[in-house]
Parts: C-alpha cells; structure tokens; sequence
C-alpha cells in the first residue's frame, strides 16, 4: 500500500480485515505524517505517539487472537481538546487548564478505547470553543491545509485541519453553533452535528449545554456515519442522552452512495441565502442543489422566518450558559493558579481573580461579561427568557419546515476560509461565520456539512449543509452519500486530491 | 460588645415578631443528589468524591431519583402541592466550598409547594404555612486553620473536603408566621421540633441537630405593634438545637426592639448564633438584590413525577406526628405533663416499642423517663443508644409483674443488661436475683426481727399496724433485698396476732 495516510476510515478498515495491513503501520504512517506537516499546520495541542501505537499493537493482538472486533478496531482517531482523556491532557485551548489532565474519559472516548481505535492525540481549537477561525486557542492558531495563510474554520479547526492534511482519518468534533460543520466547509471534509442527545456529552467540557453536541469530522460521508454510528447512543451518565436507538446511519450511506433520491423532497432555506454569501460558495450550492435534483430530489424553496433572529437568539443562550459554566475555573482545585501582584496574604477571592484573569483569553472574558449581564436580575426576563422564546419558535420553524420536506439544505458557511486576522478585531463579522449552522443547534436537530466543490473567486473550498428532523440523522447520510457520489463522479476524484500536499510533494 | 436588649415582656408591647424558618434536611439516600458516591458522615477527607460532585471539567450531574421519592414524601406529610413539572436551577455564586461555584438547587419551580404544619405550643395550635419545599445539592466543608476562632477570619490557611458536596438536602421554607406573639419563641422551637418528627416518621434522614443533618436558619422581623405590616429580618444562620431556635429567636426580638427604639434600622443581613454565650454577631449583608443569576440547569431534563407515582408515595407516609401523639397519650392515660416529658426526651418511639412488647404504659414511661435517662445522662449518651432495648425492658417488666423481682431488684437486672450479661432471666437466674417467697427462709427472716425488735414487736400487737414497715425493712436487709415483701408483711401480721 503505497500511502496508508490517504486511505479513508472505511478503506483502512477493509484493508485491516483484509490482512493487507496492520493498526501500528496505519498509526505509524498517520504519526510521521504529524512529524511531517504539523510544523504547518499545527492541528494538535498534544500527540501521544507511545500511546496510539500500544493501542495499535494491542488492536493488531486482538485481530491476530481472532476476537471479535468493531469494524473501525485499529484505525487511528484524532480527538478534540475539550473532550476530557484520563491521563491525556486536556485544555480546551485555554491557559487555565495548560497541564491538566483528566482522571476519567469522556464516555465517546471511553466507547473508542473500548472500539479499539488508538487516539493519535488532542487537537487544537478555539479556547473553550469560543470562536470560528481556532486564532482563539491560547496555543496559537491552526493553519488551514488548503492556504496556510487562511483559517481552518473553529472552534474544531484542529479535528477539521487534521483530516484534511491526512494526519488522521477520523476525528472527533463538538459543535455548539457550527464548530464542526464550519470548519469542515472551509477545509474541505466531512463533519457531522448530530441530533441533541444522539451523542453522550459526559466529559465535554461544556461550553453551553443545551447546544454542545460531539460528532465525527471526516474526509468522506460513510466514514462520518461509521464513527457516528461507534459514538452514538444513550448514556446514562448523561440525563440530556436520548433513550432509543440510533437509526441504521452506515445502511443509510451505503444506500445514498447508489445515488437514488426519487422520492425525496428538498428544501431550500430562504433565509441562508443571498446577502453576506460569497457569489463562489452560492455557486457550488446551486450545482449540488441541480444534482440533488439530477439524483430525483424534488426541491423547493422553504421560509424559516424566525431564522433571521437565530444568531441574536445564540449570543444570549451561549454566553449565559457559558458563563456559568466557566465559574469552575478558579484555581482552587486544578488548572492556573496565579497569586496577585501587591497584595498580601491574598484571599481565596484574590486568587480567583488573579488566575481567571490571566487564565481566560479576550473572548471568553467577552462571553463570560455577556452572559453574567443577561442573566442578572432585572434583565434575565428581556435577554434569556426572552432569547428561549426566540427558540422555540426557530423549532417550530423547523417543525413547519419538516411538514413539507425530508430534508433541508443551505450553504454550510457564507464564505470560504478567510485570511488569519482578518475578522479578529471584529466579533461581530466573526459571529456572521455561524449564521447557517446556528439554527440546527437552537434546535437541537442533525446537520451535516459536505465538501461542494472550490469557489471560482479564490480557489478554496465551500460547503454544503443538510438539516433532517431530529432523530432523523439517517437522513442527512442517505442526502449526503448521494451528493457526494454525484459531486466526486464530476470531479473525477475526492476534492482533497486538489488540496496541496504540504510535504514538498506536488499535489 | 455586647448588645443593647429589651426587656422580652417590652418588646411585645410595641412590636409584633414576625417568623420566617427554613430548614435544610440532610437526606438519608446511599448515594448523593446527581453521582453515584456514597452519601456518608465523616470519613477521610476527599474519599467520597468523583468527577461530578467535583465538578471536574466535562462531568455531569445524574438526578438520585430515590430523593427525588424523599422531597415527594416530605412534602405529602406537609400538605403540599406536588409539581407535575419542575426543574432544577444554577445558583451562581463564587465560593470554594462550591466545586462548580455554582449550587444545582430549584428556584422558581420547587418540587413541593403551597402546604401546611399545625404545631401545638401549650395547648395552642399555630398553622405553619409552608411555602415550598426544594431539592438542592450541599457543598463541601470549608476547614480554617490557624487563627483563635476557627472562622476564615485570621485563618492561616483552609482546607476543604468535598466529601459533603453533593448530598441531597431539602430545603423548606415557611410563609411568614405572624401572630405568634409572646410565643413566638415557643412556635419556632415546636416547629422545628415536630418537623424534626415527622422527617423521623417519614425515616428520609437521620435527623440530628448536633450533626447538621437538620440545620435551622431563623428569620425574625418585627414590625409596630397592630400595624400589620412587616419589618426588615435578619437571618440567623445554622441553629443547631431546638432550645436554640428558641433562644434565637428571643434574643433578636429582644435585639431588633433595642435598635428600633432607639430610632435605628435593622441592617438585613444573615447572623451567626453562639450557642455559648446566647447571642447572634454579625455575618455578612444580605438583600433581595443578592444576584445569583438563577436559570434553569441545563445538564438535567425536567422532573416530572406521574401522579400515580405520588398517590402511591401517599400511601406510604406515617401517622401524622400530632395526631399519633394524640392517639398515644389517650391510650396510655397519660397526664398532659406526662406526655409532654415522654415528647420533650425524644421516648415516644422507644415506650411505644415497650408497651407493644407487653408491659404497661405506666411502667414502660417509668423505666425509660427516669432509670434509663439518668443511666444515659450519666454515661453521657442518648438514652436510645444507651444499649437497652424496648423489648429488653418489657421483659424486665414482665419478671416484675410475675413477681420474681421487684423494682429494686429490677435496677441489677439493668447493670446485667448493660454489662452485656445475657437476657433478663438468665441475669436473674445467674445473680441470684429472684425474691424469696418460701415461708421456710422468711419465717426464720421475721423470727430474728421480731427477736431483734421487741419494742415494735409490743406496737404492733398493740394493733399498730403501721409499725411493722420497721420490721418489713429489717427482714429485707437480711435478705439483701430479696425477699416478697407482702408475703414478709402476711408473717409478721400472722406471727403477732
């Protein structure tokens, strides 16, 4: 096999089943190209080299032994730095937990350690996944492999960059506002928010609960239910966990692969449209839409008025959660802990003033002060009761949407990655990145971003997002397998094949 | 410095007090309110703790729905409304006995609310108006080392062990309890005491005051006599006895009537008690603008019990507490006075176990109201773990009633018990304990007295009847006690005729 690190997940699994390969050569191959490229990219906060290759050889006893095996048992993954790995570190892209390292796993850890997939190492993000373009992560930013001068997407820029670079097959993501789909629009991989609840957020370190949600980031839609499928199910160490069964989301990619969608019907959002959309990105959407259609899709055109209030909505529920999240960051128990210049015989609340100051970067501060100030008193009425109104009527949005369609679609991001810097100074044209992904997470239902080609302006790739009701995350594979075959069958090949190699190899 | 009071008897006869309780009940359950850790008192620090009641980055919390079942039953015993729906909320306040600096409690949507208690104070029924009933989680324990009173104040340093973080409490809180009067004292003291009943009725917890598995926090105001309004309150924090809630509450009437008459305002803030010297000190202000950011806690789902679930947990609650006292005191045919010393010493439960045991109401009171209680006082223990069993001093009983022993030598068969001697008949049997009742011993008995004591001897044949206890008691003194005093009375009579 020529280059290990090219293969898909699904690919590295039949060669591994096929005795053609072993998990420490795929680990292995996966590690050099990390020695090689990460000095670019710089995708991971933390690689455990010794560790993915123990988990790789004990994978390739457990094969040799013929136990029986998860289908992805020895292929390496690539985990989020917010997702809290026993006797890894973890530190969210923040100073305050540099050097922390968990006692446990989070449960989606826990079922890949119990999978066999051997964890390559923590990717990069922004701090406490605050943020679209990962330039918020203490440890500097992430480099998009399409354009090093450019960003990744965020907070999951590190698991988005990862893929696309082939350090990693798989990766795990957490999206709280689009923090896996954008950032797999803008690098041109496959990212996965799951149904509210599909996937166990216990050690997701939670930026805002009732949004977060952890899925897989992938370079293709099959590998992406593959991983969603090993993730997936309830949890009872999480009470927001559903308690039912995950539809068959691997049969549902297989399925849409045959390219077939008579029957289907599609709706366009007219709210993600128009305005603020990059003229390419709008271009690759209409020529996914025509194949859908192509494909036997009937597609229409649907309003979600309330939509247009959706990021409004988000920068009131976020911070507020978030806020009261971040209190434990104290420096009492773990993490930063600064001692106050001139004063003497600090107390306890001097410390905490002094670690968390120093500890959190510029916009966590920003969303903490946000969040703190709408849930005051005298104003929780008017910003967050006032903000969940908002959201149940993008729900009900949704709901009326749904009556009329399977599925519905929109640009992923309203432009490709931007220049590093470019919107730093701006929170708010920052913000404007998460406008299409917001409503799914407001709503708690399933989307998925999928590569639709390379914007004719500059060259970089755009994305395509597809929305199913909740619990319908087979939807979005079935949807999803098919554009992707119908897109790949024009381009001749998968669109990272165009993406530069990095290594001093042509592309 | 002390504070300036008002003669008690002065301050109702300008002001009216009004009461406000809220009392934290340490729950029962085997495990904490939202982790698997065992909820247990004492042991090492930071040994019963894990991700979550640490509130490490990423864990989450899980509802203990057996105390979700506790706050359901608490709250049917106290006349409650139940919540079809009710969550929890985030109080959000930075401290470092707080591993999340945030407390999972329930704010504006209580699990239990709108209830009543009735207490009897002298004869006289108050009808405490609960306003709700919530479940929270308690926070670790904060230790100060170093420094003279063991406060944080001067403290070198502090320690904390999280191991009480996360138990289950129930908090319940009165409406304010007005026209109480002079008795106010008395009403939250009978309050607190038959709330303290009832949780041992319901067993949800183990109820100790001097452990902190009951806390009282006593709000008290006073406000112009007839007015009809209400003052500013102060809190007085962690009132850990009932004669303190009483002595509480007192004192800050007493207080407040001080400051008021003077021309002063009440500052409103929360105070600590010093159960020492009597008397509240200053902890920090407090106001209705304390802003602890509440909102709904978004790591649990709603707790929504069916209306099934608490019709059947309604049916599992224990005799209300007044009126099982009722019920008692009429078939045991005690006085008033009697009742109120079994009550006040905590022995309803352990007489009630005796007289089911089989001895009379009137004995079983006698045993544990003053032989027992002054052996426990004396050991410096609680009479109930004193080691005596209910059905230990029935049996004791039933040997007196079948004449084998008498109260005296009862009390041997108690340092038997007690000495871990065996069962009460094998203590008597192996003490020798038994009384004489064989004319044969006795005749010889009273013979020797009667030798001994001509005198008395010459009364009673006399016809003075009443002389022969001189005799009786000399018999008994030779038969170190042992003897059948009425059959030693029959002889002498009989012998002196």
């Amino acid at each position: 096999m020529s280059d290990l690190t090219r293969l898909t997940a699904a690919q590295a699994a039949d060669a591994l089943a096929a005795g053609e390969t072993t998990s420490v050569a795929l680990t292995q191959a996966a590690l050099d190209r990390i020695a090689a490229v990460e000095g670019a990219v710089h995708a991971f906060l933390h690689v455990d080299a010794a560790g993915a290759l123990e988990q790789a050889a004990a994978s390739d006893a457990r094969r040799a032994a013929g136990e029986p095996l998860h289908a992805l048992d020895g292929v390496p993954i690539a985990v989020k730095d917010v997702l809290a790995t026993d006797g890894l570190p973890t530190t969210c892209g923040s100073k305050i937990l540099e050097g922390w390292v968990p006692p446990y796993d989070a449960t989606v850890v826990a079922k890949l350690k119990a999978a066999g997939l051997p964890i390559l190492g923590k990717t990069n993000m922004d701090e406490f996944a605050m943020g679209s373009s990962t330039e918020h992560s203490a440890y500097g930013p992430t480099y998009n492999p399409w354009d090093l001068t450019r960003i990744p997407g965020g907070s999951g820029g590190g698991s988005a960059a990862a893929v696309a670079a082939f350090e990693a097959p798989l990766a795990l993501g957490t999206d709280t506002g689009g923090s896996i789909r954008q950032p797999g629009a803008v690098t041109g991989t496959v990212g996965v928010k799951p149904t509210y609840g599909g996937v166990s957020r216990y050690g997701l370190v939670a930026m805002a609960n009732s949004l977060d949600q952890v899925g897989p980031v992938t370079r293709t839609v099959l590998d992406a239910a593959l991983l969603h499928d090993l993730i997936g199910g309830h949890d009872p160490l999480d009470s927001t966990s559903i308690d039912q069964p995950l539809p068959d989301l691997v049969a549902a990619a297989r399925e849409g692969a045959a390219g077939d969608l008579s029957g289907l019907k599609v709706g366009v959002i007219t709210e993600l449209s128009g305005d603020g959309y990059q003229a390419g990105v709008l271009a690759r959407f209409q020529e996914s839409v025509d194949l859908l259609v192509k494909a036997g899709a009937e597609v229409v055109e649907v309003s979600c008025p309330n939509f247009v209030h959706a990021l409004a909505t988000y920068y009131l529920i976020m911070p507020c959660e978030a806020s009261s999240n971040l209190a434990k960051f104290d420096a009492m128990r773990y993490g930063l802990r600064v001692l106050p210049e001139g004063i003497d015989n600090p107390s306890a609340e001097d410390v905490m003033r002094a670690s968390r100051d120093a500890g959190f970067g510029d916009e966590v501060k920003r969303r903490i002060i946000l969040g703190t100030y709408a849930l005051s008193s005298g104003y929780y009425d008017a910003y967050y009761g006032t903000a969940q109104k908002v959201r149940t009527l993008i729900t009900r949005d949704f709901d009326a949407a749904f009556e009329q369609v399977d599925v519905l679609v929109s640009p992923t991001a309203p432009t490709t990655a931007f220049e590093l810097g470019e919107k730093l100074d701006d929170p708010i044209a920052m913000y404007l990145n998460d406008l299409a992904t917001i409503p799914a997470n407001l709503a708690g239902v399933p989307g998925i971003s999928l590569p639709s080609g390379l914007a004719d302006e500059d060259g970089l790739p755009a994305g395509f997002q597809i929305l199913a009701p909740a619990l319908a995350d087979d939807r979005l594979y079935r949807v999803g397998a098919a554009l992707e075959a119908a897109l790949e069958a024009q381009w001749g090949a998968p669109l990272l094949d165009k993406a530069p190699s990095l290594d001093g190899d042509s592309a | 410095m002390s504070d300036t009071l008002v003669a008690f008897d002065d301050v109702l006869a300008s002001y009216d007090p009004a009461l406000g309780l809220e009392v934290h009940v340490e729950l029962n359950t085997a495990t904490k309110m939202f982790c698997g850790c065992p909820a247990v008192f004492g042991g090492e620090p930071n040994t019963q703790v894990c991700p979550t009641c640490l509130g490490l980055p990423g864990a989450m919390p899980v509802v203990n729905g057996k105390a979700v079942e506790s706050a359901i039953r608490i709250g049917l015993a106290l006349n409650c409304e139940i919540a079809e729906w009710c969550r929890f909320a985030r109080k959000n306040y930075f401290y470092p006995d707080m591993p999340k600096n945030f407390q999972t409690s329930q704010y504006d949507e209580p699990i239990c609310f709108e209830g009543w208690m009735d207490v009897d104070v002298d004869g006289e029924t108050f009808r405490v108006e609960i306003e709700r009933a919530h479940m929270e989680e308690d926070t670790g324990k904060s230790l100060h080392v170093g420094g003279a009173t063991g406060r944080i104040h001067g403290a070198d340093y502090s320690l904390v062990d999280y191991n009480r973080a996360g138990i289950p409490l129930i908090e319940i809180v009165t409406k304010p309890i007005r026209g109480a009067g002079a008795k106010a004292p008395a009403v939250a003291r009978a309050y607190v005491s038959q709330l303290r009943d009832l949780i041992v009725a319901l067993g949800v917890s183990e109820a100790r005051m001097d452990q902190g598995n009951l806390r009282a926090d006593v709000n008290l105001s006073l406000a112009p006599k007839d007015s009809g309004t209400l003052g500013t309150r102060t809190e007085t924090k962690n009132v850990n006895s009932f004669r303190s809630v009483e002595r509480a509450v007192r004192y800050e009437m007493q207080r407040h009537a001080a400051i008021l008459d003077s021309g002063g305002a009440i500052f409103q803030e929360t105070r600590h008690w010093h159960e020492d010297t009597g008397v509240t000190t200053s902890g920090r202000p407090k106001s209705d603008a304390d802003d602890y950011r509440y909102f709904p806690e978004p790591d649990l789902v709603p707790v929504a019990p069916s209306r099934e679930w608490v019709e059947e947990l309604r049916g599992t609650l224990p005799e209300n507490p007044v009126e099982r006292r009722a019920r008692l005191q009429a078939e045991w045919g005690y006085t008033d006075l009697e009742m109120r010393d079994v009550v006040a010493s905590g022995l309803l439960g352990p007489i009630e176990e005796t007289v089911a045991a089989g001895a009379s109401a009137q004995a079983a009171r006698k045993w544990w109201i003053a032989e027992l209680t002054r052996r426990a006082n004396d050991a410096g223990v609680d009479v109930v773990d004193l080691g005596v069993s209910p059905a230990q001093v029935a049996a004791v009983q039933a040997l007196v009633d079948a004449g084998t022993i008498n109260d005296k030598l009862a009390r041997q068969v108690f340092d038997g018990l007690l000495a871990g001697e065996g069962t009460p008949e094998e203590i008597v049997a192996a003490r020798g304990l038994a009384v004489v009742s064989d004319d044969g011993a006795l005749g010889a008995a009273v013979d020797a007295a009667i030798a001994a004591n001509p005198d008395v001897a010459d009364k009673i044949r006399d016809g003075k009847v009443a002389a022969a206890g001189a005799l009786i008691g000399a018999v008994m003194k030779e038969m170190r006690g042992q003897a059948d005093a009425a059959r030693v009375r029959e002889l002498i009579l009989e012998k002196l005729a």
